[in-house]
């Protein structure tokens, strides 16, 4: 710990960028998931397709998918934003399927009873659909944003400075310290993105609250 | 850069010998399916057991959505300094590997397991125990063949992540195709570093989808919906889940 008291100022400067790598491609993740998922929703035969293409991009290992990018995208190896598309990339496969089965659990009388009153299908998605479907996309959101705080701190591999530093740092040196100070880190990282989650969705769904209340 | 790429992997010299790519994928899959095999044999009767009582549920939906949360390269690096010292020879390299990867696998399929037998229907349960069966009977007939599509998607995600961590795990000198993004990078040998990955993602897709086949021969067709012409387009949907029981993590 007389490591971690001479050392704060790195490690929060590190956590900074990690918060910053792991929590960016969170939202595009989520922005560029909810159509992909309407689509699967709304035309049943991309459905399988969707998921199944989706899933192929998160069989990819991290390592290879961070030294592939900067090849494919022209970027330099050393450029943050490979790890940002790197970490988009796995969100938008874990959340496809999310998006897709939180919108298929709104139930259909809803939906109708919202047509009936004349919603029409953007302001039905917007206003109904998409609130009804933020549990599940919530949940999917979770477990989306605890896989990328843990999958981030590999990019120190190649060289990205965030909290995996701290591992390679300790290993190079055979010192323990920062690595389970990084470990300790990242742990935290990873409740604080969940509660962070939690928090909102508690915030966006109030009628979850009153339908406990009323029982 | 893509051309750099066919030409490093059409160069015969890079495919054979001690340090050859047929040698890197067979000792990156004797890694990864030995990791496998013994993280299966805890996970799933442990699952298995508790999907089947009920009991240590709370324990198993907080421990895997924790697990989920260390990282991997954190945990191996731990693993070598702690133990390395302990043991000698090439078992200090690679008992604690190992370790890493068993331990990261379990959670996958240990909530595969128990959310498996947890989501069987409960009429399917009590028929079977109306026809007479014990408790035993009712999990190796009933519950165990209903819980085979989840099982097996615990498997698949886990065997994704044992391939994934087994190829950074040469950076504390594990052989498999790690070694060629691994050195490949230390050395700035951008076509082998490329090659490399290019292998490791193609080797990760080829187990996916033989593991996915796999699901698809063993589990019931009576589960799929592929007999007859009851829909349970939802057991499907759910036999192709990348990670089940997503929903349960802290």
């Amino acid at each position: 710990m007389i490591w971690l008291r001479g050392h704060l100022g790195d490690v929060l400067g590190l956590t900074v960028q990690h918060i910053y790598l792991a929590g960016v491609p969170l939202l595009l993740g989520l922005l560029i998931a909810l159509p992909f998922g309407w689509l699967a929703r709304r035309y049943r035969g991309l459905y399988p397709l969707l998921i199944i293409g989706t899933g192929l991009l998160y069989t990819i290992p991290s390592l290879a998918l961070f030294i592939m990018l900067p090849l494919l995208l022209g970027t330099k190896i050393l450029d943050p934003n490979n790890v940002v598309i790197a970490m988009t990339i796995y969100t938008v496969a874990l959340l496809v399927r999310t998006v897709a089965d939180g919108l298929g659990s709104v139930p259909d009388e809803v939906n109708q009873a919202a047509t009936a009153m004349g919603y029409r299908r953007v302001r039905r998605f917007m206003s109904v659909e998409l609130p009804l479907a933020v549990p599940v996309i919530s949940a999917g959101l979770r477990v989306a944003a605890v896989s990328n705080v843990s999958i981030v701190s590999v990019a120190a591999l190649i060289g990205v400075p965030q909290l995996g530093s701290l591992f390679t740092d300790g290993f190079n040196r055979a010192f323990l310290d920062p690595i389970v100070v990084g470990v300790t880190a990242c742990v935290l990282l990873a409740l604080l993105f969940d509660m962070t989650i939690l928090g909102a969705t508690h915030l966006v769904t109030p009628w979850q609250r009153a339908g406990k209340a009323s029982v | 850069m893509i051309n750099r790429i066919l030409t490093w992997l059409a160069d015969g010299a890079h495919w054979h010998g001690d340090d050859g790519i047929l040698r890197r994928v067979v000792e990156h899959l004797e890694y990864s399916l030995t990791a496998l095999l013994i993280a299966s044999l805890i996970a799933i009767p442990l699952g298995l057991y508790i999907g089947h009582t009920g009991r240590g549920r709370f324990l198993v939906v907080n421990a895997v959505g924790a697990a989920r949360a260390i990282p991997s390269l954190g945990l191996l690096f731990l693993a070598v300094l702690w133990l390395g010292p302990k043991l000698s020879g090439d078992i200090a390299f690679l008992a604690p590997t190992g370790l890493v990867l068993v331990v990261l696998a379990i959670p996958s399929i240990l909530s595969g397991a128990y959310a498996g037998v947890e989501g069987v229907d409960p009429a399917a349960r009590d028929a079977a125990i109306g026809m007479g069966m014990r408790g035993t009977e009712v999990l190796r007939h009933v519950e165990f063949p209903c819980a085979l599509p989840l099982i097996l998607s615990g498997i698949r995600s886990a065997m994704l992540q044992i391939i994934a961590t087994a190829t950074i795990a040469a950076v504390v000198s594990l052989g498999g195709l790690g070694r060629f993004l691994i050195d490949g990078l230390a050395v700035r040998d951008t076509p082998q570093t490329a090659s490399g990955a290019v292998l490791v993602a193609v080797l990760a897709l080829i187990v996916d989808l033989v593991l996915a086949l796999i699901q698809r021969l063993v589990v019931s067709p009576g589960l799929t919906g592929r007999y007859g012409k009851v829909s349970l387009m939802d057991a499907e949907t759910e036999a192709t889940s990348p990670a089940p029981a997503l929903q349960h993590s802290v």
